[in-house]
């Protein structure tokens, strides 16, 4: 075990296997980069060149080039036309887990994307549980069935949000909250070819929607001419997905109960935050770690989960429901809320044990960060050190669409 | 529809080359359409046309759209007309004709000779399923099983590559070739398949995974020289046609490998340590490896004899032409002409093999089968790995090409595997030491017992280290329902 290994030393490696891959040179036509090349015993890919587009993995005959390593230093090419056989994983204990979101590219982009607001690598928390990705694939999608269709926000309001609870009968998915599954719509797009995978946070806590029962649920909301959304809120009580994942390894629930968790969120970015919720309310109902969410919405009736939040205790989850279009009131947005409880903030954020979750829209990005430096400046902290110091740590996450 | 990577499932015929706009050409494919399903019906695999077969089948001609997997009833997989991406600007990189643009119509003059290449080329395609149509009742797997099917479907669908070229192409001609292809057999006296490899029989799966490790490989080289053609639909057919040989290859390869890998594990579990004590290996139940390598004798002598003569006019003037290449053409550095080259070739010299240089235009086919020998040698090597991995003093290798050759220089020669040159007596006295005897045969034969049992595998054969598109090892990869 390599304990002073951290996370962001750590790469995931593309190679083929040796033993059986047939040197039919599949993969070196296909690849659109040029990083696989050959000589007479082996093909090789080049790390500083390969994209983990996974052109080459379908193709292949073999299934030899479907091979991955976590590594501190890239095999060479010299490395790699050495060998008879693959090298063992080299053993970076939990530090290699937390390394790669996920093995697919397409979703590993996605998750780059998504977390690129965190301003730099991001690292899972401390006292986060070891995440499982990338256990089912496209390729070998897991199937899941549809147990539950609610609608959560009001009839009457113009967003449709669903709840949707997916069963997974006897197959392990195992998932942490705050990581995402993958759902591939059916059917082909104009094209012709397959459907673009989208990514959902898990809104269930780890051990079930309803405990032990191998469910999880997701928070979708109906977009007007949407391929994903409208396939999964017109889902029926019985029919049957395809699911890939899980995903992610960076934004994760911390697991010590005395960690103070800042949540902060639009829409159905409150699904991670459902989850986080579910699990201190099961595991560690009373502990001394706050909880606090700035949710916004443009009313109470477009706010997913508006009715059961209203039950959650506040000692449980201190709630800030805000809303920008309430007749008669002022427009109000999650950075006013911030900023017009700076005080409270401003202590939990002098605290190591404090750390910030933001889920939503890319848009809330800028302003959430700007309403955070105006707290620290009124109270002589620095956001632009505090900031990267919280991400190092693993205690400053962003996930934005 | 125009021409794209996606398929166009809306005609019958699956395409990627705007045949709803080709009203000519798909009426012709059409009416060729219910010959071939009668061919594949009457000469394909025999008593699994009703079974389920987990089969790839491309759904787009990019990379993450081409191998879908799925459980298919053979005679209703999508057999269609998919060629590679066309690439602006291509040219024809070799011969006289070196530099102008790539031909997207057949050159008038080269007609004749571009129909035969694509005539033989296709004539291979069905011939290899017929050879192989009894093979699915003793299936030492479902896994295997399974691989014999993709190989048939697959042979059948370049079979429709190259009736769509003659389709589109070639007019009249082109129509009775495509007819010519579903009325010849393999091994039939009156009606023979074009080329003599394909008109042996494929009696057992040891034959089977010699003929996709080496005469599928003589496929993979002539189609890799196709690929390099001036005629610019044939390229682009043959470019996708090599994505889907390589696991052709895959099968030979492996096949043989797990063969070996068993008897090699059977021979340790009994304490034998002499590979040539071959009556107690064969005790085991296991195929001896001095008969493994007979058959490879047998296999690659054929093979070799599908590249036709070593010295040839025929193959420079198609070189010159611009119509067929050399393997990767274009990653060669020389002047593609190949007026002033010479090449080094074997021949027979007062009763010896001698290397003698020839004009490099005409001896295309010997450097074309020196590429594929080399080819060949790098999977023996694999092989090689196995046995010494196992820990067997055994070493398979290739035998001479003057060995058992009926085509070319060494056709009236008797050689022994090592090249060396024998009396017709001498030859058979020793020739049962060197290629499979009937007995051999025999024994191979009485193996081949069907094991259908979900992830078991026949007594001979080992397990392969990883399933297709990545099952578990008792997936089952035919549902048999047999007819």
């Amino acid at each position: 075990m390599n304990a002073l290994v951290r996370p962001s030393e750590l790469k995931k490696q593309h190679l083929i296997d040796p033993e059986i891959c047939i040197r039919c040179g599949t993969c070196e036509a296909t690849c659109p980069v040029g990083a696989v090349s050959h000589d007479d015993v082996n093909y090789v890919v080049d790390a500083d060149k390969c994209e983990y587009c996974m052109d080459c993995i379908a193709p292949c005959p073999t299934g030899s080039i479907d091979n991955w390593r976590i590594v501190k230093v890239a095999y060479s090419l010299a490395d790699q036309l050495g060998w008879a056989e693959l090298p063992r994983q080299e053993d970076f204990g939990e530090a290699a887990a937390a390394a790669v979101e996920a093995i697919e590219g397409e979703v590993g982009a996605l998750l780059e994307r998504a977390h690129s607001g965190t301003g730099g690598k991001p690292v899972a928390p401390v006292t986060a549980s070891k995440p499982t990705v990338n256990i089912f694939t496209r390729t070998r999608p897991a199937t899941a069935t549809v147990q539950g269709n609610y609608r959560i926000t009001a009839q009457n309001g113009s967003s449709d949000v669903r709840h949707i609870v997916l069963s997974f009968g006897e197959t392990l998915f195992p998932v942490l909250e705050g990581q995402s599954i993958g759902i591939v719509p059916p059917g082909m797009r104009a094209d012709g070819r397959p459907h673009d995978v989208r990514l959902y946070s898990v809104a269930s806590a780890r051990d079930g929607e309803k405990r032990n029962a191998n469910n999880l649920s997701l928070t979708v909301k109906r977009s007007e001419g949407g391929v994903a959304s409208n396939y999964i809120c017109d889902l029926k009580i019985g029919e049957k997905v395809q699911v890939t994942g899980p995903f992610g390894a960076t934004f994760l629930m911390p697991n010590d109960p005395s960690t103070n968790i800042i949540m902060i969120c639009t829409g159905t970015g409150s699904a991670p935050f459902r989850a986080f919720t579910e699990r201190r309310r099961r595991a560690a109902p009373g502990a001394p770690g706050k909880m606090i969410m700035f949710f916004g919405a443009r009313a109470p009736e477009e706010l997913p989960y508006f009715g059961p939040l209203q039950k959650v205790p506040e000692s449980l989850l201190e709630k800030h429901l805000v809303y920008s279009r309430l007749p008669g009131r002022p427009k109000e947005y999650v950075q006013d809320r911030i900023r017009s409880r700076a005080g409270r903030l401003a202590d939990l954020l002098g605290s190591e044990q404090t750390h910030i979750f933001i889920c939503g829209l890319k848009g809330m990005e800028a302003g959430v960060d700007e309403a955070l430096a105006d707290v620290c400046r009124g109270y002589s902290l620095d956001w632009s050190r505090l900031k990267p110091q919280m991400r190092a740590t693993g205690r400053y996450h962003v996930e934005t669409y | 529809m125009p021409e794209t990577t996606n398929v166009d499932y809306s005609t019958k015929i699956p395409n990627n080359v705007g045949l709803t706009d080709d009203q000519r050409v798909l009426k012709a494919l059409e009416q060729w359409h219910p010959g071939y399903i009668d061919w594949w019906m009457t000469m394909g695999p025999e008593g699994f046309q009703t079974s389920d077969v987990y089969l790839r089948t491309a759904v787009s001609i990019d990379p993450k759209g081409w191998a879908k997997f799925d459980y298919v009833k053979m005679p209703e997989y999508r057999w269609g007309i998919l060629l590679a991406p066309r690439q602006e600007d291509r040219q024809v990189n070799f011969g006289v004709h070196k530099g102008e643009k790539a031909w997207q119509e057949v050159p008038g003059e080269y007609r004749a000779m571009l129909r035969r290449l694509i005539v033989i080329q296709g004539d291979t395609e069905p011939a290899s399923v017929e050879q192989q149509r009894h093979l699915g009742k003793t299936a030492p797997s479902l896994y295997d099983m399974r691989n014999l099917f993709q190989v048939n479907v697959e042979e059948g669908r370049h079979l429709w590559a190259m009736v769509y070229l003659l389709q589109k192409y070639f007019g009249k001609d082109g129509r009775e070739e495509a007819e010519g292809l579903l009325q010849r057999r393999s091994g039939d006296a009156d009606k023979p398949r074009m080329l003599g490899a394909f008109n042996e029989a494929t009696p057992d799966w040891l034959s089977f995974f010699m003929f996709t490790f080496f005469t599928d490989r003589d496929g993979k080289m002539q189609l890799e020289s196709l690929a390099q053609s001036g005629f610019d639909p044939l390229s682009r057919t043959c470019r996708f046609m090599l994505t889907e040989e390589a696991h052709h290859m895959f099968v030979g390869e492996t096949g043989v490998g797990r063969t070996i890998e068993r008897t090699c594990q059977a021979m340790k579990e009994a304490g034998i340590e002499d590979p040539y004590d071959i009556a107690a290996v064969r005790k085991l139940g296991v195929i001896d490896l001095p008969t493994i390598q007979k058959k490879a004798n047998l296999h690659f002598s054929l093979s070799l004899d599908l590249f036709g003569s070593e010295v040839s006019t025929n193959a420079a003037n198609y070189y010159n032409s611009g119509l067929k290449g050399r393997f990767q053409e274009t990653r060669i550095e020389d002047d593609h002409e190949l007026t002033k080259a010479s090449y080094p070739v074997s021949k027979l010299v007062d009763g010896q093999v001698k290397m003698i240089d020839e004009p490099a235009l005409t001896a295309i086919n010997m450097r074309l089968r020196d590429d594929y020998v080399a080819d060949c040698a790098k999977g023996v090597d694999r092989w090689n790995k196995v046995i010494e991995k196992a820990g067997v003093n055994f070493r398979l290798k290739l035998p001479h090409v003057a060995f058992h050759r009926h085509i070319g220089e060494f056709q009236n020669a008797k050689a022994t595997p090592e090249g060396q040159i024998l009396s017709d007596a001498e030859w058979s006295k020793k020739k049962d030491q060197w290629i499979p005897s009937t007995s051999d045969g025999d024994f191979i034969a009485s193996l081949m017992t069907p094991c259908w049992e979900r992830g078991k595998f026949a007594p001979w054969i080992s397990a392969p280290k990883v399933g297709i598109d990545n099952k578990a090892g008792d997936f089952e990869y035919v549902k048999i329902h047999q007819a």
